[in-house]
Order: structure tokens, then sequence, then C-alpha cells
């Protein structure tokens, strides 16, 4: 017995961590390894595999911590920290493919490849994410109605499964093994590196339009019919506005802009310098996203918008990642921290959409940032969350009373035009909804059993939904 | 597993017939997120009627009994087993305990040995048990019932009120040894609250009901807090009441 530590602290491990999502909520703890190498990290899951069945804790990759909620946490197991294993390991400026190690992030290949003249094919709305888990959660960007989910923009992975062994996935080669992984929410093994596609530009700037939609009919229309003119497109919603305002939004579109759009600027088409200028201050007065802090930004980002406005010059970080700018911008919500609600639902349920927006209105909901924009067609992966349709996103603090029943409520509205969550960004779901918003989940079950037929990886998020 | 809005999945409530404990326990099955809870308490026919109760209150839950006799400590190991089969334990509830004799002045040697076990003891051997449990698992909540009477004895309860003074300095400091390692400990001081073990008893002032002292426990689990009351207002009547001069307090607690 250690007469150090308090004798119920003895049986633990020195180096287990509190992790939580990015929202920052049920906190659990688990032994965090950081492997600095792809050898390390092999034998360590061959020891693991090694040791007598049952005994052995379960295991999870992790990358940078933007899932939300509870994916990359494991109560008591051990999570791998992948964000050291982070070389470039090859780049074909012909083809534009670039073979790279799991824990790369977004953010890192953005400063080396924009330069050269090479875009990341999908980036969310942030760039500090990995590769590893860019894949692990098929992940999304503006573009998804023209260039789809991040899987469909891999060429070939390289999978350490349960066993210790390394497995080449291909798409063509061993499809049901790969798309299993592409959003297999790291339970079927540690991507350890991939072959991606970039995208060529020619500079670093992106053309952007701008609309001011009074509500929601207009800004669906508009979406639907003016869409696949640009590559990136989304609108920001105020939740707060009802009645006739119900929906009121700003739509920002644009392409990368060629370099004859930049004029006199041209001399340096492809700079990139995205520093982020804010960091969130240490202490947050707890409830200071309220409903009427809330109500005022709203009002603020609306007036302040063009009514419309074509043809403007914006930064790569100002048009993709606003939010980047301000370092740990969740902490604004405070300790209690925050849930995002991203449901996505097929054309044609636009009543749906209504009736979420309806509903929060009418619940005075401070969501601060609502976000929707059109998915195009789902990739092959039985648990990718992109379809063809819609998707909205809302960030809403804990703090909020009845959100629990709020929720719950727009989870079935959503189940029941046959829509679905993000499991990226669930926190709270109830499990038996999982199968009804992934009807192909025992699809990938199957798969995952061959891979991992003792259930080594596993984590809060499937625990609690039952995966 | 516990979800970002408090909302648990599984429950192990250790006083298996408790009133309040199983108030907590609907009161945690309202989220609609339960899907196993075990009770451990002596066997008979009052267990096993609130677990056939309770399953039926908690469709798609399953509701299990166990043996646990706070007066006989080889029952609890398997007790606490039975709570953590197979997947992580969200909350256990440590709700073991009785009054005594309503004259402590007249209880045999026996009968306050006894009190001391089980509200005193059994609930520490217990609840170490379930801590280490929850530290290896790395998450979950152990809720300890303390009491007002914690705060402060009165001529009429010192026998209890030493129990749970015991008890609730325990978990007090438990609380704070495992803070950072995601295990939470909740210690609860109700008010007097309308149950067997008050009937007939003169009702306090902020005298409440079981369903408060849930909301209140749901509410703590949510938040992450260490120490709640219920209902609020007896956290401020019990810390005027706690700095009266001996005389004076004599005094109130004798008019009740």
């Amino acid at each position: 017995m250690n007469a150090a530590k308090p004798f119920f602290l003895t049986g633990q491990e020195p180096q287990r961590r509190l992790l939580t999502g990015w929202g920052g909520t049920a906190p659990t703890a688990a032994t965090v390894v950081e492997p600095e190498s792809p050898g390390e990290l092999e034998r360590l899951v061959r020891s693991l595999a090694d040791g007598r069945s049952g005994a052995s804790p379960a295991l999870l990759p992790r990358g940078l911590g933007r899932s939300y909620g509870d994916a990359a946490q494991m109560a008591g197991g051990v999570v791998v920290d992948l964000t050291r294993l982070d070389r470039i390991l090859g780049f074909d400026p012909v083809t534009g493919v670039v073979d790279v190690e799991a824990g790369v992030s977004l953010d890192r290949l953005l400063r080396v490849f924009v330069p050269q003249g090479w875009f990341v094919p999908v980036t969310p709305g942030t760039r500090f994410v990995t590769v590893g888990g860019a894949i692990a959660c098929d992940i999304h960007g503006k573009n998804h109605h023209v260039s789809g989910a991040f899987g469909q923009h891999v060429h070939s992975l390289e999978l350490l499964t349960a066993s210790g062994e390394i497995r080449t996935l291909t798409p063509d080669a061993t499809p049901a093994e790969f798309w299993a992984t592409v959003s297999g929410m790291g339970l079927t093994g540690i991507v350890l590196r991939a072959c991606l596609q970039l995208v060529p530009i020619e500079t670093s700037v992106v053309r952007v339009d701008t609309l001011r939609l009074p509500d929601l009919d207009t800004l669906l229309e508009v979406l639907r019919t003016t869409d696949n003119q640009y590559q990136y497109s989304v609108a920001w919603v105020d939740m707060l506005a009802t009645g006739a305002a119900l929906g009121r939004s700003v739509v920002t579109r644009g392409d990368h802009a060629s370099v004859e759009h930049l004029g006199d600027r041209a001399d340096d088409p492809l700079a990139y310098d995205p520093r982020a200028r804010l960091g969130a201050p240490g202490w947050i007065p707890p409830g200071l996203l309220n409903r009427l802090s809330v109500r005022a930004f709203n009002e603020l980002w609306f007036r302040k918008a063009p009514r419309q406005r074509s043809g403007e010059l914006q930064s790569i970080a100002a048009f993709f990642h606003p939010l980047d700018g301000v370092r740990n911008w969740n902490r604004i919500y405070g300790r209690p921290g925050f849930v995002q609600w991203q449901c996505a639902v097929p054309d044609g349920s636009e009543q749906a959409l209504r009736g979420v927006f309806a509903r929060c209105a009418a619940a005075g909901t401070a969501s601060f940032l609502a976000v929707l924009k059109r998915f195009g067609a789902a990739d092959p992966a039985p648990l990718s969350f992109p379809t063809t349709g819609w998707t909205l996103a809302l960030d809403i603090p804990t703090g909020l009373h009845g959100l629990g029943e709020l929720l719950d409520g727009l989870d079935r509205l959503v189940v029941d035009v046959g829509g679905r969550l993000y499991l990226t960004k669930d926190a709270r779901t109830r499990a038996d909804l999982v199968p009804l918003m992934y009807p192909r989940l025992d699809e990938w079950r199957e798969v995952r059993e061959r891979l991992d037929p003792q259930r080594r990886f596993d984590s809060d998020l499937a625990r609690r939904l039952a995966l | 597993m516990r979800d970002a809005l408090g909302a648990v999945q599984s429950v192990l409530l250790v006083g298996g017939t408790s009133e309040i404990g199983l108030a907590i326990v609907r009161r945690l099955g309202r989220d609609g997120r339960l899907r196993r809870v075990v009770l451990a308490g002596r066997p008979g026919e009052r267990l096993d009627q609130a677990a056939q109760s309770l399953g039926a209150e908690l469709p798609g839950c399953s509701v299990t009994a166990v043996a646990y006799d706070a007066l006989c400590e080889s029952s609890y190991a398997a007790a606490v087993d039975a709570g953590f089969a197979g997947e992580p334990l969200d909350v256990a509830i440590l709700a073991v305990g009785r009054l005594g004799d309503p004259d402590p002045l007249t209880t045999t040697l026996e009968s306050v040995r006894e009190l001391a076990r089980i509200n005193y003891l059994s609930a520490v051997e217990t609840g170490t048990l379930v801590v280490h449990r929850l530290l290896q698992q790395g998450s979950g909540a152990l809720v300890v019932l303390s009491s007002v009477a914690a705060e402060r004895s009165r001529a009429d309860n010192f026998g209890y009120a030493s129990t749970k003074a015991g008890l609730d300095a325990w978990a007090l400091g438990l609380a704070d040894a495992v803070l950072g390692s995601g295990v939470q400990v909740l210690v609860v001081r109700p008010g007097f609250v309308r149950t067997r073990m008050t009937a007939g008893l003169p009702e306090a002032p902020l005298s409440t009901s079981v369903d408060v002292v849930a909301d209140a426990v749901a509410d703590g689990l949510r938040r992450g807090s260490t120490l709640i009351w219920a209902p609020v207002a007896v956290r401020y009547l019990m810390s005027g009441l706690r700095h009266l001069p001996r005389p004076v307090f004599r005094a109130v607690a004798a008019r009740r």
C-alpha cells in the first residue's frame, strides 16, 4: 500500500485523466497513453491482447477531442491519444494524394499544403481535428452537397486491430471493413495512417456571396434551388425568432477564388496565416449565454449581415473556421458545458424542420449557434451520418430548464421522418432510437464482430447507446 | 453511462425498501434512460413487492432484488457485486437507516450498538466497497443519505444524529478525496421527511416529502454537487440553528 496516497486511490494508475468531449459534459477517467511511434502503439495493443481474456481494460483511440459528447472517452479503460503520430509520410504533387499518420490535424495539412496550392477535401467548422478522427466520424463540411463526406476522399487506410495486426483497408479490396471503419467511431480499431485526396486551389481566398433571408420558407427554397451553384454553402439561423420571422437567417456561400479574382492582391495568392486572435477568458460567469444575451447577439448578427452581397473575398480561416479564431471558445458556456444537437432529415420532411424551429423558439432555447445546410448523397458507410436532405445543428447550454424533455421531443420528430442524429455530436439521446436512426446498425455490428470479436474497443458513447 | 444532462442508466439501491431511496430511483427513471435497477435489501415480501411495482413502472428496465442485511457484513460484497454486474454502474444510493429508540436514555447496549451498525458502520463499509469499484470504473456516483440531524443533535435524537454525523463526515471527506477521479460522492441532508420511519412523530418545520428529496438528488447528480439539502430552505434554517447558543437551541428544540 502506498502511504503517500489516500488508500482509495492506490488502485489507480498514475496517468489516469478526466476526459470530456468538446461540450465539457459527463467527465470520466481513463488511463491516457500517448504513443510516440506506430511501433510503440502496436506493442501496447499486442500486450493488451495477450492479457487474460476479460482482465484487459477496454481500448479507444482519441484525437483532438472535438467530438462534442462522449465519443472519445472510455471510463476505466485505456485511451490512446494519437496526436503524437503526426508525420506526413509522402505527397504526390501530380495527383494530390497525401500519405499521413492518423494524428495529423487538418490544421497542419492546411499549413503545409495551402501554400503549395492544395486544400483538404472536406473540412468541418474547426481545423483542429485529426485525420483519424475525421475518418472515424466521417466528417462533413460546407461542401457535402457536392463533395460528400470525408470517407469518400480516403484512398486507403491502415487499421491496427484488437489482435495487434495491421490491416490495409481500401474501398475496393475490403469495402466492408473500410466502410465500417469510416464512421465507425473508433470501435473497429485504431487508424494508423491514411492516403487522402487533396483538391487543387489557385488561391487561399474564398469568394463569398451573402444573403439575408426573412423566414424559413425562403431559406429552404433558396438552398434547395441554388445551392449547387456553389462549392460551399451554409446558413446561420436565428433560433429565437418566432411568428413570421421563424427561421430568419443569413446564408453564406462561396467558391475558391481564382487568381483573376484577386486583382491587385495577387502577389501572393496562396498565403495562409490562420493565427487565433483571441482566447476565451479563464473564468466565465455562469449563465452568460442566456435568452437575453443570445437574443441580443442574434439581432445584431442578423442586422449586420448585408441583405445581399456578392464576391466578397474572405480568407480560408474566416470562411471555414471562424470559431477557431477564439481559442477554447467552448468555455463561454461555463462549467456546466453545452450539448450540440445535430440532425439529418431527408428531403420532403421540411415539416419536421419547421417543428424543430417552432419548439425551440417556443421554449426560448438560447441556441447561440444554429446552422442549417443541405446534404448530398450518403456514402456507403453503414453508420455515416449525412444523407440526402437537410442537416441542422444547434449548440445549447446544458443548464436550460427542461432541456432533456425538449431534446427528447426533437429526437422523436427526427426519427418519425426517417432522420437521424450525428453520433459525433450526441451526448444524450436514447439508446433505443439508434437502430431506428441507423437501420444498417446490425450490418456494421457484424463487421465489428469480425474485426474485434472480444470487444476490446469500447467507448462511453458505445456503452451509453449500446452500439 | 450517465449522459450530458445527468440521466442515468443503472442504479443500485442499498436499502431496497427505503421510501426515499425508491422515490429517487423513480425520479431517475423519469428521464427514460434507466435499463438496470438492483434493489439490495432484507429478503422478504416488502423487497419483492418494491421490485415488482418498480418493474411495472419502468418498462424496458430490468429490476432485480438481491439480499442485503446491514447487520450481516457477509452480505455486503455480493450485493455490491450485483450492482456492478456486467456493465458500469451509474449511481449507488446508500439508504439504509433507522431512527432508533425515541427515548435515547432508555436504550439498551444492544440497541445502541445496532443503531451504530445499521446507520454508520454498514454504510461506511458498503460505501467503501462501492467507491473502490467506482474508482476502477472511472465514473459513477455514490449518493449518501445523511440528515440535517448530522448538523446538530438534540435531546430526543442524539443516537441517530451521532450516526448520521459520522456518516456525513466520512462521506464529505471521501467526496474530496475522489475529486478528479470521475467519481462523484453526493451527500444529501434531508430535513424532516414524511415516511414510515417518521410516522407518528410530530412534524418539524419545513417538513417535506420523499419526492422533494428525490428531485433534489436528481438535480445534485446533474450538477455534480457534493452536498445538498432538501428542501433547500432547511440549509438556511440549520445554518441558523447551528449557531444558536446552547440554551436557546435547547428551548427551540423542546418547543416542537
